[in-house]
């Protein structure tokens, strides 16, 4: 629905009322039905097919943070997109990668990207990453009922503080439950694989280079073992995106810079399949 | 009981125009102005952080003359209206003349409505073009109508006399930094003919950016950036004479121009 315009075509009182600078509570008081959290589903019997995007995961490195997410999404056994995008910025100092039902989460993508420019506008100040990271379980929470019928959105936050000046990652849980992670997380189908590579490779004095390494070797190992994550596919030259985060602000890998990255992992796994292997004591 | 007066709806009308016009007189005027790469807002403004300019939507700009807490809804009215529009619909589909028509009717409803008191303010909605010829600027007086603006514009208190200022000065394809001294020039200039200083911390600058490579190509213009642009002004004014020309020469039709100057602060009194 468009602005409630009728009549004589003036902006509605609500419209002009001061208070709430959340867009999401003045949707819910000008167009509920545009909520996402306010549909609801009717019983079914079974889980609904729709594509499922998978894999995402990040790692911090001083100075910064890094998110980045393949490219694949599946429905049941079949992949439904080669090329999809799954990590966003969320405004200049802060990202969001989803995992879960694609349709769903690029709208709650969509919807909290305006949340905080909408805030930025109204109050002339960004939201601390806190509260960022708050506002993002609450949406999540609202998809609860959604969630239980297999239409689950299960994003991973990342930002750079900067009041603290360092990186932070943020990972949630269906319902909502937000905490935040040390070094490196992972969400998605592929997410046990790529945490346990980089829990191999972590180490907490990364450059910013070897950061994007880091979790594009970790989306190598999750598209190894996990079937519904894409590896990079040369042929079709469709690389993982890669972003970074730093006191700049939000920078995501131009084509070329990630298919380097991914390349160059290809060409070490050529010889040794199952990537570096780290010291045994 | 008593019996109303008898007033004619042009006297009505007239006192509420009057009113309206003392209030927005009372406030400090600002300036927009068009450059080679989009749009400049400039104004004084003691206040940091209550500011006379803001962002609606990617390409468009909001400034305000008047009374702060009406200006304020409105220009919060026009964030939701956009955010909510390109919500809906796409980025694309927020326009400054959906905006300005949404607001001349909001303010033009208010000014005819005897149960609701004049808005007290002036608005200007802008909006950067991907080039000079899509830029467009749009003022918005008190009474709801509109005015499609072209180069330049100036609301407020001494509007009538530093837009006659601007439209002698100011041509297409200004650099930044001379835009920007052509409008704290206009600014300087007081009702009774006089010049004033400025300084830089009294100065509120905005931009809308068209080279920005964010899609939200608003930014504030502040601190150090401010202070290089506006002495960038007074370096380059040993190469570039010509301009320097032009104001020396139009110190005598300055002088005319106070003659009409004088004719809104007739109005006033």
């Amino acid at each position: 629905m468009e602005a409630n315009t009728r009549s004589t075509g003036r902006l509605p009182a609500a419209f002009l009322t001061p208070g709430s600078s959340s867009f999401m509570d003045f949707l819910s008081d000008q167009s509920p039905e545009m909520l996402p959290g306010n549909r609801s589903l009717p019983p079914l019997q079974g889980a609904i097919e729709a594509p499922h995007g998978t894999t995402i995961v990040a790692a911090s490195f001083p100075g910064g943070v890094v998110l980045a997410g393949d490219r694949r999404a599946t429905m049941g056994n079949m992949i439904a997109q080669r090329d999809i995008e799954k990590v966003f910025p969320a405004d200049e100092y802060s990202a969001v990668g989803i995992a879960g039902t694609a349709g769903l989460a690029v709208e709650m993508v969509k919807l909290f990207q305006l949340e905080l420019e909408h805030f930025e506008k109204v109050e002339g100040a960004q939201l601390s990453l806190e509260g960022k990271a708050n506002r993002l379980s609450t949406m999540i929470r609202s998809n609860l009922a959604m969630a239980m019928q297999g239409l689950a959105v299960v994003p991973l936050f990342a930002g750079y503080d900067v009041d603290r000046e360092k990186g932070r990652i943020f990972s949630y849980d269906v319902t909502g439950g937000r905490s935040e992670e040390t070094g490196y997380a992972s969400t998605g189908s592929g997410s046990i694989f790529a945490r346990n590579a980089m829990k191999k490779l972590y180490r907490e004095d990364l450059t910013e280079e070897q950061a994007l390494t880091l979790v594009v070797q970790a989306l190598y190992d999750a598209a190894d073992d996990d079937s519904a994550t894409g590896g990079p596919d040369v042929a079709r030259r469709i690389y993982p995106i890669v972003t970074v985060i730093t006191d700049e602000g939000f920078r995501r890998l131009g084509d070329q810079e990630s298919a380097d990255i991914a390349r160059s992992i290809l060409e070490r796994r050529l010889e040794q399949p199952d990537g570096p292997r780290a010291a045994l004591l | 009981m008593s019996t109303p007066f008898y007033v004619s709806p042009q006297q009505a009308m007239a006192d509420r125009a009057e009113y309206a016009r003392k209030g927005i007189a009372r406030g400090r005027s600002l300036v927009v102005l068009q450059y080679a790469d989009g749009i400049v807002f400039v104004g004084e403004n003691p206040s940091r952080a209550l500011h006379k300019f803001s962002e609606i939507y990617d390409r468009i700009g909001f400034a305000a003359a008047g009374k702060y807490n009406e200006y304020e809804n409105l220009r919060i009215g026009g964030v939701r209206y956009a955010d909510l529009r390109g919500y809906t619909y796409d980025r694309d589909d927020v326009t400054a003349r959906g905006l300005a028509n949404v607001y001349a009717q909001t303010l033009g409803t208010i000014f005819s409505s005897a149960a609701e008191k004049p808005y007290e303010v002036e608005l200007v909605v802008a909006e950067v073009g991907s080039a000079a010829e899509g830029d467009q600027i749009y003022r918005l007086p008190h009474d709801g109508s509109i005015v499609d603006e072209h180069g330049s514009v100036a609301v407020g208190g001494n509007a009538e006399q530093i837009s006659s200022f601007l439209d002698q000065r100011h041509r297409d394809g200004m650099t930044l930094a001379e835009a920007l001294k052509l409008a704290v020039q206009a600014l300087s200039r007081e009702p009774g003919g006089g010049e004033r200083e400025i300084p830089a911390e009294r100065l509120e600058v905005a931009v809308l950016d068209r080279t920005r490579p964010q899609q939200r190509k608003f930014k504030r213009i502040v601190g150090r950036q401010l202070t290089r642009l506006l002495d960038a002004d007074a370096a380059g004014t040993t190469p570039t004479d010509a301009p320097s020309d032009i104001e020396e020469t139009d110190s005598t039709t300055t002088e005319t121009d106070n003659g009409t100057g004088t004719a809104p602060g007739s109005t006033e009194e």
